[in-house]
């Protein structure tokens, strides 16, 4: 094969395979999935947690991956949403005894509408202005969850501790084993009605919103409508794994839920490569253990050697684990030429 | 031409009636209007800063004219917002290409089947089962306008890596999935040579003969808007100088001053 045509039959597999492009492979899939049901069979109690807690942040990267990647908005604010799913599904159980796996739903469901309005002023907004006016939320909520007339709910600067739910039908698991294998669930599913939304007409209306909006327009696509949508969407899913981790962590406090844990949230979204859904949970990866890492190697400095990793990342992969995934791929399909 | 003398006696397609736009101080268009039957090419010439892309705006509806109205088969498209202008019928190109980079030649022109279908998230989402009706759908048309077009090799391919007059095509493509009773074509030969403008006016009059489309054509490519136009107006200045045959318009004194000047200037 002559070098020309190779640099025809790759060229398009480093821009973006349509099909492949926000998803993996069937058979990668599949030893994903074996591999998030087996580990935690041979963890110990803490990993499990430890495990839990990737499952949830993976999807509040996912969720932001789906609106910055998706519709090209950006958002510092996923934390509010966030922090409202938590605090929705903490009161709901706590206070007026309903079982968590209904105060979910109900969390999805107000977040998105609580997106959806937001998104209606953040309209007039793009780039670094809406990137603001999100931070603007994020930094207001914490104190929002703290008012007075809400403390009765909320238990005001205290927080609120939330029951472990037990495993059911006397399934014999601790409950942090229940509780990982019940967020796979959910996580999962939401996975793949992410990628259905992305791949579907209205993912598409997303997607050339995100590329030109005037394009978009002139081919029927209401772009107020979808804008706003897209961060309804959004909010939604950030809501429910809000939810998630109240329920993992068990308790809610105003302070988890400040602008750091956006910008976090951020960070894993471009770690894993933005508008690619798998690399969620690899981004969900990097800001849950990459702080670890950096303390194991140096305690005083701890922040100075993540951000020294952060940086390598950034500058030898831009595009994240994405990049890794399509370099890997290429690297098996050259194998398998010779 | 014949289908166009015919329906000359109808009423018309497009009719735009004594349309101004003002920005501010400077009048844009003054007064403009011409019509057009169904199953002509009319094309609109004009020197730079003539009104054309103006005039064009006010047809995609990007800009509002300050008086006179745009009626298609009989009524006014004026009240209409810009993403509600594909569904009457109405399909564009861009001047410089506007295409959604980071997809797929495939996915751009699935996206001009957005006004033509309907959906909802929560649907979508399920991949319900009159969704996947839908989108095989959308991929029967996708690829029969692929085919027509000769685009098939490409449709998997990132748009932002196409050469410019490809490009050019898949614009062609994503508007014509959109099946527009009337398409407007900014300026399509901008950036071509010799050989491709020659290719694309032969494309625009089987679009026209083959799809049965009305063709509305901004051009400044004059040996392509003779060769092609069955009707032309000519603007400059915001205002219409002729109209007429392009034999009749290129022979137009007004025309040829505006073009060339004259001497006693």
């Amino acid at each position: 094969m002559s070098a020309v045509e190779d640099v025809v039959t790759e060229a398009p597999a480093v821009e973006a395979v349509p099909k492949r492009a926000m998803t993996l492979g069937s058979g990668t899939s599949i030893v994903v999935l074996l591999l998030l049901i087996a580990v935690p069979l041979f963890a110990k109690n803490f990993v499990i947690f430890q495990l839990t807690q990737l499952l949830y942040l993976g999807l509040a990267v996912l969720a932001l991956n789906i609106l910055t990647g998706g519709s090209g908005q950006f958002s510092l604010g996923q934390s509010a949403f966030y922090g409202i799913g938590a605090y929705i599904t903490a009161v709901m159980m706590e206070q007026f005894n309903i079982p968590y796996f209904l105060c979910l739903p109900v969390a999805g469901v107000l977040c998105f509408g609580v997106g959806f309005l937001f998104g209606q002023p953040a309209l007039r907004l793009s780039g670094v202005y809406l990137a603001l006016a999100t931070f603007a939320l994020a930094t207001a909520m914490p104190q929002l969850l703290k008012l007075n007339f809400l403390e009765k709910w909320t238990g005001g600067v205290q927080g609120l501790v939330v029951t472990k739910p037990d495993a059911p039908f006397g399934l014999p698991m601790s409950q942090d084993m229940w509780l990982y294998y019940f967020t796979l669930v959910v996580v999962l599913a939401i996975y793949i009605f992410s990628v259905n939304l992305l791949r579907s007409r209205s993912g598409r209306a997303f997607m050339a919103i995100r590329d030109n909006e005037i394009a978009a327009s002139a081919m029927g696509v209401n772009v107020a409508l979808y804008k706003t949508l897209a961060f309804g969407v959004s909010a939604g899913i950030t809501g429910v794994a809000g939810g998630l981790s109240a329920i993992a962590v068990q308790f809610v406090a105003p302070d988890s839920f400040t602008i750091t844990l956006a910008i976090q949230l951020f960070l894993g979204m471009v770690v894993g490569g933005v508008g690619w859904l798998p690399g969620s949970i690899i981004g969900a990866a990097f800001i849950i253990f990459v702080p670890n890492i950096a303390e194991g190697i140096s305690k005083g400095l701890s922040g100075a050697v993540f951000g020294v990793l952060l940086f390598l990342v950034i500058y030898l992969v831009p595009h994240g684990a994405r990049q890794v995934a399509i370099l890997g791929q290429q690297f098996a399909g050259r194998l398998r030429k010779n | 031409m014949t289908q166009a003398q015919l329906a000359q006696g109808t009423s018309p397609l497009l009719a735009v009636r004594d349309v101004s736009v003002v920005f501010g101080g400077i009048v844009a268009l003054n007064g403009v209007s011409f019509e057009m039957h169904k199953g002509q090419i009319l094309g609109l010439i004009g020197p730079n800063g003539a009104g054309k892309t103006t005039l064009f705006n006010c047809l995609s509806r990007l800009y509002q004219p300050s008086s006179g109205d745009i009626l298609l088969e009989g009524a006014s498209i004026l009240t209409r917002p810009p993403h509600r202008i594909a569904e009457i019928g109405i399909g564009r190109t861009f001047q410089n290409v506007a295409l959604f980079p980071n997809l797929s030649v495939m996915d751009n022109v699935r996206v001009g089947t957005h006004a033509r279908t309907s959906s909802d998230i929560i649907s979508d989402s399920l991949r319900l089962a009159w969704v996947r009706r839908g989108e095989s759908g959308v991929n029967k048309k996708v690829h029969e306008i692929l085919a027509y077009l000769d685009l098939e090799d490409v449709a998997h391919t990132t748009v932002s890596g196409l050469p410019f007059g490809t490009q050019k095509r898949v614009e062609l493509a994503r508007a014509l999935a959109a099946d527009p009773k009337i398409l407007l074509l900014d300026e399509p030969a901008g950036g071509l040579n010799h050989e491709e403008v020659y290719i694309l006016g032969d494309l625009i009059r089987r679009i026209r003969d083959e799809r049965g489309m009305t063709v509305l054509l901004v051009e400044h490519h004059m040996g392509l808007v003779m060769s092609i136009a069955d009707h032309v107006v000519a603007l400059n200045f915001g205002k219409k100088l002729a109209e007429g045959t392009p034999a009749q318009v290129q022979a137009d004194p007004d025309v040829i001053k505006a073009y060339l000047g004259s001497k006693d200037q």
